[in-house]
């Protein structure tokens, strides 16, 4: 659409001056051993879900790392050619180490990366790494394991609304861990899924929680970005979940907990490392026991018998017991996909395009 | 409150933000003005009535703040395109990027509040009478406003003087002015009236739709509310059907893919208030043989000769 372009368009523009403007500032940090992060956002800073988070990571860099390190960010960056023009600016105006933080920016990243062999790159949730380009990605699925323990507790129409962004294998995979973890307490829930095909789109996520509702869901859970649903949730009298923050003050009755991106110790060991000189490539993917996922705090209300329950998924996850994709199991139509004793490989998880027995979608 | 009323309600929450901002806007058009900065005019109205809200003003000062905000913005609007003749396009894309701006600095606090949704009308006994109760005496105030606003404006721009010098300046510029009307009051005015449409939408986002101020909440409808007004061949009626079609077809696509109804991919789905309104828009105009009341001035600066 023209304004995102114009948008786009001025962002570059900015980029570019910031690129003149702080030339003659990268040699003087080069001398003081100052390493300047930059972060690409792929939406606002304030919209309180996946972006907001990752933001708070790079506060807490600042925070730990204190005069050793310079943060910027660019924040709303369209995925394809836009990204690639403000991460490359980004990369000219002496950045150290650059967060590519959203899946979208992949290839943008990896051209970047080819022209700034001297530049560590780091992209989120992808899965294409090069010398100085690593990948870090987060396992949200483990945390959806332990809400859908707490679904299957909750509902009493045995009928769960998901309102979801886009169906690929990182949101597909949330949904059949929730489902799994959900039949395991109550083997006849279902979850209806509603595509709002946005990541952020505040009305669009409540119309699609409020359809949810109005076919017998009394637990909405989401994988979007604003807190709208939540807030239906609130109004109508289901339950729900806060997604990438704690949104309890949102719905202070129907918010039961949180899955929580926690990026800040990931980013202050990597820009650390920088600083260090012992920054190298990886490809890594943790959860809840790294803590890049966390649980938030459970609602008073929530009684102890699910509390306790939901706690027994997370620490075993943590200490390796629970396996959220453990067989048996079975898809859409029955067929057995995992047999008893066997688990999903991260390989299948990352490649998943099927649904579980339960799931409506 | 059972599912069909439920479900209707929704409609009409997703068609009225778009009707607010496009009737807005179809004057501003009818004038000969054309003004893409809806999207940036809606977030400015959004946060502003939200501060005041949470800041502990009456709803009515929020709307009312909303509205001046947005009015605030198209008078800048104002200044560029009719006294300093700036390019009409340009200033509308960098008012939507001004404002999208400027409602994040001025919202930067506010992300994270919790407000109280605007109460919704509530009539002894009429209120609770099944399925008509809530959809026609249970909404929320801004819809009877958006109603009321646009079957005025309908009559205005029809059956009134004003109504008639308000198009002579879309049509015409040269002869109305020659005529005496003062041109550049009247877009004036088209535009501020826009400006305060758009903020009141944005407020009904922020106070109503979705009771919270985020960043860039408005997720684009600006420009659906603009394409709108083109696709309604600038006839406030028309405008009507196509909001209502396409908060319906959004909604009703929803409810579609909760119920399993249709074994195509959601995406497909997702288009569907798209082509539906284009169709349906396209269909009217083209059956009922009206011509397009495009104004044929529109976009055009008027310089007053000397």
């Amino acid at each position: 659409m023209a304004w995102t372009a114009t948008r786009r368009q001025l962002l570059t523009g900015l980029a570019a001056g910031a690129a003149w403007s702080l030339a003659p500032a990268r040699l003087r940090a080069e001398k003081d051993r100052v390493v300047k992060a930059g972060f690409v956002y792929v939406g606002p800073v304030g919209d309180y879900g996946w972006t907001y988070r990752h933001d708070i990571g790079r506060r807490e860099v600042e925070a730990a790392l204190g005069p050793q390190v310079e943060t910027s960010f660019v924040e709303n960056v369209a995925e394809g050619a836009d990204a690639e023009r403000v991460i490359r600016q980004l990369a000219a105006a002496g950045h150290d180490i650059i967060f590519a933080t959203s899946f979208g920016f992949m290839n943008a990243v990896v051209r970047v990366a080819r022209q700034f062999p001297q530049v560590k790159f780091e992209h989120a949730t992808g899965y294409k790494t090069a010398d100085n380009l690593a990948v870090y990605n987060a396992r949200f699925h483990e945390g959806r394991s332990v809400i859908g323990t707490i679904a299957g507790h909750m509902t009493r129409s045995g009928i769960v609304g998901y309102v979801a962004s886009f169906p690929i294998p990182e949101v597909v995979m949330g949904i059949n861990a929730f489902m799994l973890a959900m039949r395991r307490v109550r083997p006849d829930a279902v979850a209806k899924v509603v595509w709002v095909n946005s990541w952020y789109d505040p009305g669009k996520e409540a119309d699609a929680a409020k359809a949810l509702i109005d076919q017998g869901a009394d637990v909405i859970t989401q994988h979007t970005d604003s807190p709208a649903p939540l807030q239906v949730a609130e109004e109508r009298g289901a339950y729900a979940f806060g997604q990438a923050s704690d949104m309890s003050r949102f719905a202070p009755r129907a918010h039961l907990t949180a899955i929580i991106d926690n990026w800040g110790p990931y980013y202050v060991e990597r820009v650390r490392a920088v600083l260090e000189g012992r920054w190298k490539s990886h490809m890594i993917w943790w959860g809840l026991k790294e803590g890049m996922v966390e649980i938030g705090p459970y609602h008073p209300d929530l009684p102890a018998s699910v509390r306790k329950a939901a706690e027994r998924v997370r620490r075993g996850i943590i200490d390796g017991t629970v396996h959220p994709f453990a067989g048996p199991i079975r898809d859409q139509s029955g067929r057995l996909r995992v047999p008893e004793g066997k688990t999903l490989s991260d390989e299948e998880l990352l490649r998943m395009d099927w649904y579980v027995e339960g799931v409506q979608a | 409150m059972d599912a069909l009323a439920a479900t209707l309600l929704s409609v009409v929450t997703a068609a009225t933000p778009l009707l607010l901002a496009a009737t807005g806007e179809l004057v501003v058009e009818r004038s000969g003005v054309l003004n893409l900065g809806v999207e940036g005019m809606m977030l400015t109205g959004a946060v502003a009535g939200f501060a005041v809200l949470a800041a502990g003003g009456a709803p009515a000062v929020a709307v009312a703040a909303a509205a001046l905000a947005g009015a605030a913005l198209a008078l800048l609007f104002g200044l560029l395109t009719l006294t300093l003749l700036a390019n009409q396009v340009a200033s509308g894309l960098a008012l939507t990027i001004f404002g999208i701006g400027l409602s994040a600095l001025l919202g930067a606090e506010l992300v994270g509040t919790p407000v109280e949704r605007l109460p919704r009308l509530s009539l002894a006994g009429l209120s609770e009478l099944p399925l008509v109760g809530p959809l026609l005496f249970g909404q929320d105030p801004l819809v009877y406003l958006a109603l009321a606003v646009l079957g005025l404006t309908a009559w205005t721009l029809r059956h009134t003087h004003l109504g008639r010098v308000i198009r002579a300046c879309g049509d015409d510029h040269e002869a109305a002015h020659a005529l005496g009307y003062p041109v550049i009051a009247v877009r004036y005015g088209a535009v501020l009236f826009g400006g305060a449409m758009a903020g009141l939408a944005g407020a009904y986002l922020s106070l109503v739709y979705t009771p919270m101020w985020a960043e860039g909440m408005t997720a684009g409808r600006g420009w659906i509310a603009l394409a709108l007004v083109v696709f309604s061949a600038w006839r406030p009626g028309r405008l009507l059907v196509g909001a209502l079609l396409f908060g319906g077809v959004t909604i009703l696509q929803l409810h579609a893919q909760a119920l399993g109804l249709f074994a195509v991919p959601a995406q497909l789905l997702s288009m569907l208030p798209y082509l539906a309104t284009i169709l349906v828009l396209a269909l009217l105009a083209g059956g009922l043989r009206r011509r397009s009341e495009a104004p044929a001035c529109l976009g055009k600066p008027f310089r007053p000769p000397a």
